[in-house]
C-alpha cells in the first residue's frame, strides 16, 4: 500500500468529540458522518479535504469516546493515511479493524508541515515528505495485526475464517 | 515473571499459563456490551459475518441510554434496530425505556458483571467494572459485533502502572477528586496503552461508588482499563447485586510494574478539571470566582445514590443560586426510585433543580442540557472536549458531585465546605 497526499495538520490530544461531535452520532451513515468530519475543530477540513491526503497529528490522537463513527468520517472523508505521534487505544484498535492506515511515528509528524506533499508507502515502512526530500522510517505492525489488515479488517478476517 | 492482576485475567481467557506486556492474544469473553449509538454500527458489521447467531444470547447486552428516551426520529431509528436485532437473537440482556440506565451503572447493579470476567463493550467508559475486579475495556462497534459472533476479542497485553493507595478520604472528597488529580498528576495519555492498577491499604476506605468512579475515567488517562484489587467491599457489592460466582486474581508478589505511584488519600483535595482537557485539573485556591450556568448532576460516572446522597445532603433546605440551571439525572431506574424514596428528589425539586430520567444525554451533548456560545457549567460528567456538552465557545469544568451540588447553590465553581460551613 502506497499513497501520496496533502498533508492536513493537527496538535497534541484530538479527541473523538471534535472528529464527530456526538450530536451527529445519531447516523451511521459514512458520507453523513463525513460532511461532519473535524467540524469543531477544522470548519474548513470537509471543504478543503482530496483523496488520499493525509492526517499529521500529535500525541494521542483520537483519545475520548469510542465512537468507530471517527475513523469512519475520516476514512469516508478521503483521507488515505494518520501519521501520528501517538494513538489514543481505542481509535487505534478501532483504525486497524476497519481498515484505515494509521502509523505511529513521532518523528514525521514533527518532519511534516501543514500541506507539505507525502508518499506512505506502508509495505516499507517508509514515510516520505516529497516537498522537503526528508524520509522516516516507520515500525511495521506486529504479524497479528498485519493480517486483519490484510484481509481487509476484522469483519473480512471472521468472515472468510482467518480469525476464529 | 510475574504477572499484574490484569495480565492473570488475560491469560486466563486465552487459555494460557502466562503472558507478558506487547503479546497479542486472542481471548474469550463473558460480556459484550452495547448501546444505542454502537450498536447499530455493530448490528451493520454483524450482517457481514454470515452467522445467524450469537456465541451466547446471555453474554451480550444492549443498552438504551445515549439518546434515550428518543431525541429525535434518527435517534428513535436506531433504538428500534437494536430492539430488533435483540428480539430476533433473543438476547436475554436488552435494556430499554423503563428498565434501562446508563449502562456503567446499570450493568454492575444488574449483577452481570463479576469479578475476574473479561468484558468488551462499545463504549469507552466500559473500564467501570475494573472497580469488581474484571478486566474490562472499551472497544469500537466492530469489536463488538466480532464479539458477539465468536465470543472473542483480540488484546494486546498490557504493562500497568501501580497505584499504591493510603490514608482516607476526607468528608466531601470523594472518587472523583481521586481520579482528577490522578490525570492531572499523569496527563490524559500517561497511562496510555496501559492498565491502572489500584491497591494498598488506602482502598479499604473507598465506597464501591467511589471506586467504580474512580475506574470509570482510567481511560481519560488513556488507560487500557484501571481495576481495583478484590477485598470484603467488593464481594460483598457483588453478592447484593446477585453477581456470579466472584474469581479472584491477585498480582504475583514479583508482578513487573512500569512504576508505582503512591496517593496519600487524606491528602487529596475537591478538584476541578479546567476545559478542555481532564488533565486540567485544579484545586481551590489555584482560581477565583467562576461563574457558571449551569449543573449536571449524573452520568455514568457520578450518577450514583451515593452521588445523589452527598448532593442533597448539601443542598437540602437550600436554594439553586439565580440565573443557574440545575440538570440531576439519577443513573438507573433502582437509583431514580431510592432517590425517590429517601427523599432526595424533594430536596432538589425544592432546591429549584430538576431530575430527569436516566440518560447520558447532556454528558456528550445528545439533549437534556445543551450549552450555549460562552456559557459555563460544573458537570460530575467525564469529559470537557471542545463542544463536548454543546457549543464549541461553550466551557466543561468536571467536579465531584459534592463541588457541583455547592456550586449550584452559590452559582461559581464552591468547594463543599465552604456551604456547609454557613
Amino acid at each position: 500500500m502506497k499513497y501520496t497526499g496533502n498533508a492536513i495538520k493537527y496538535g497534541d490530544n484530538v479527541d473523538t468529540d471534535v472528529i464527530i461531535p456526538a450530536r451527529y452520532l445519531n447516523t451511521s451513515d459514512h458520507a453523513e458522518l463525513a460532511s461532519h468530519c473535524m467540524e469543531d475543530i477544522d470548519k474548513t477540513f470537509v471543504s478543503r479535504v482530496q483523496k488520499d491526503d493525509i492526517i499529521i497529528a500529535g500525541q494521542n490522537f483520537g483519545c475520548g469516546s469510542s465512537r468507530e463513527h471517527a475513523p469512519i468520517a475520516i476514512k469516508a472523508s478521503g483521507i488515505s493515511v494518520v501519521i501520528a505521534k501517538s494513538f489514543a487505544r481505542i481509535f487505534y484498535r478501532n483504525s486497524i479493524n476497519i481498515g484505515l492506515a494509521i502509523v505511529e511515528c513521532p518523528e514525521a509528524a514533527d518532519g511534516i508541515s501543514e500541506g507539505d506533499k507525502v508518499e506512505a508507502d506502508l509495505d516499507n515502512g517508509i514515510i516520505r515528505n516529497l516537498t522537503t526530500g526528508m524520509e522516516f522510517r516507520t515500525e511495521p505492525f506486529p504479524e497479528f495485526i498485519q493480517k486483519i489488515i490484510e484481509n481487509g479488517g476484522l469483519v473480512n478476517s471472521i468472515a472468510n475464517g482467518s480469525v476464529k | 515473571m510475574g504477572m499484574t492482576m490484569t495480565q492473570k485475567i488475560l491469560a486466563a481467557h486465552a487459555g494460557l499459563d502466562s503472558v507478558q506486556a506487547g503479546q497479542l492474544i486472542l481471548a474469550d469473553l463473558d460480556l459484550v456490551l452495547g448501546n444505542d449509538i454502537t450498536s447499530p454500527v455493530a448490528i451493520k458489521e454483524f450482517a457481514k459475518l454470515n452467522k445467524t447467531e450469537v456465541f451466547n444470547k446471555d453474554k451480550i447486552t444492549m443498552v438504551m441510554d445515549h439518546f434515550a428516551p428518543n431525541k429525535d426520529i434518527k435517534a428513535a431509528e436506531q433504538c428500534k434496530m437494536c430492539r430488533d436485532f435483540c428480539g430476533e437473537k433473543e438476547i436475554t440482556h436488552f435494556y430499554d425505556v423503563g428498565k434501562m440506565g446508563i449502562e456503567h451503572a446499570l450493568l454492575p447493579e444488574k449483577g452481570l458483571v463479576t469479578s475476574g470476567n473479561a468484558v468488551i463493550g462499545a463504549d469507552s467508559h466500559t473500564c467501570t467494572y475494573g472497580a469488581l475486579g474484571a478486566f474490562s475495556t472499551g472497544v469500537g462497534s466492530t469489536d463488538m459485533a466480532c464479539g458477539m459472533a465468536i465470543g472473542k476479542a483480540w488484546f494486546k497485553v498490557p504493562s500497568a502502572i501501580r497505584f499504591n493507595l493510603t490514608g482516607k478520604l476526607r468528608k466531601y472528597v470523594t472518587g472523583k477528586d481521586v481520579i482528577l488529580h490522578i490525570i492531572g498528576m499523569i496527563g490524559v495519555d500517561g497511562a496510555l496503552y496501559r492498565s491502572m492498577e489500584f491497591t494498598g491499604e488506602g482502598l479499604s476506605s473507598l465506597t464501591m461508588s467511589d471506586r467504580l468512579c474512580i475506574s470509570n475515567m482510567a481511560i481519560e488517562a488513556g488507560a487500557k482499563n484501571g481495576i481495583f484489587e478484590v477485598d470484603d467491599i467488593t464481594l460483598e457489592y457483588i453478592r447484593e447485586h446477585g453477581g456470579a460466582e466472584p474469581k479472584i486474581y491477585r498480582a504475583d508478589a514479583d508482578a513487573v510494574y512500569d512504576e508505582t505511584i503512591d496517593i496519600d488519600l487524606s491528602q487529596i483535595e475537591p478538584t476541578v478539571a479546567f476545559p478542555h482537557l481532564p488533565e486540567n485539573a485544579k484545586t481551590f485556591g489555584q482560581f477565583g470566582d467562576i461563574k457558571i450556568d449551569q449543573v449536571v448532576i449524573g452520568s455514568c460516572t457520578n450518577g450514583r445514590l451515593e452521588d445523589l446522597q452527598i448532593a442533597a445532603e448539601i443542598m437540602k433546605g437550600k436554594k439553586c443560586a439565580e440565573n443557574v440551571r440545575v440538570i440531576i439525572i439519577p443513573a438507573t431506574q433502582q437509583i431514580y426510585l431510592d432517590a425517590m424514596e429517601q427523599g432526595l428528589l424533594k430536596i432538589f425539586i425544592e432546591s429549584g433543580a430538576v431530575v430527569s430520567t436516566p440518560t447520558c444525554g447532556p454528558c456528550l451533548g445528545g439533549y437534556m442540557g445543551i450549552l450555549a456560545a460562552g456559557e459555563r457549567a460544573v458537570t460530575t460528567t467525564n469529559r470537557n472536549f471542545v463542544g463536548r456538552m454543546g457549543h464549541t465557545e461553550s466551557e466543561v469544568y468536571l467536579a465531584s458531585p459534592a463541588v457541583a451540588a455547592a456550586s449550584a447553590l452559590t452559582g461559581k465553581i464552591t468547594t463543599p465546605w465552604e456551604v456547609m460551613s454557613k
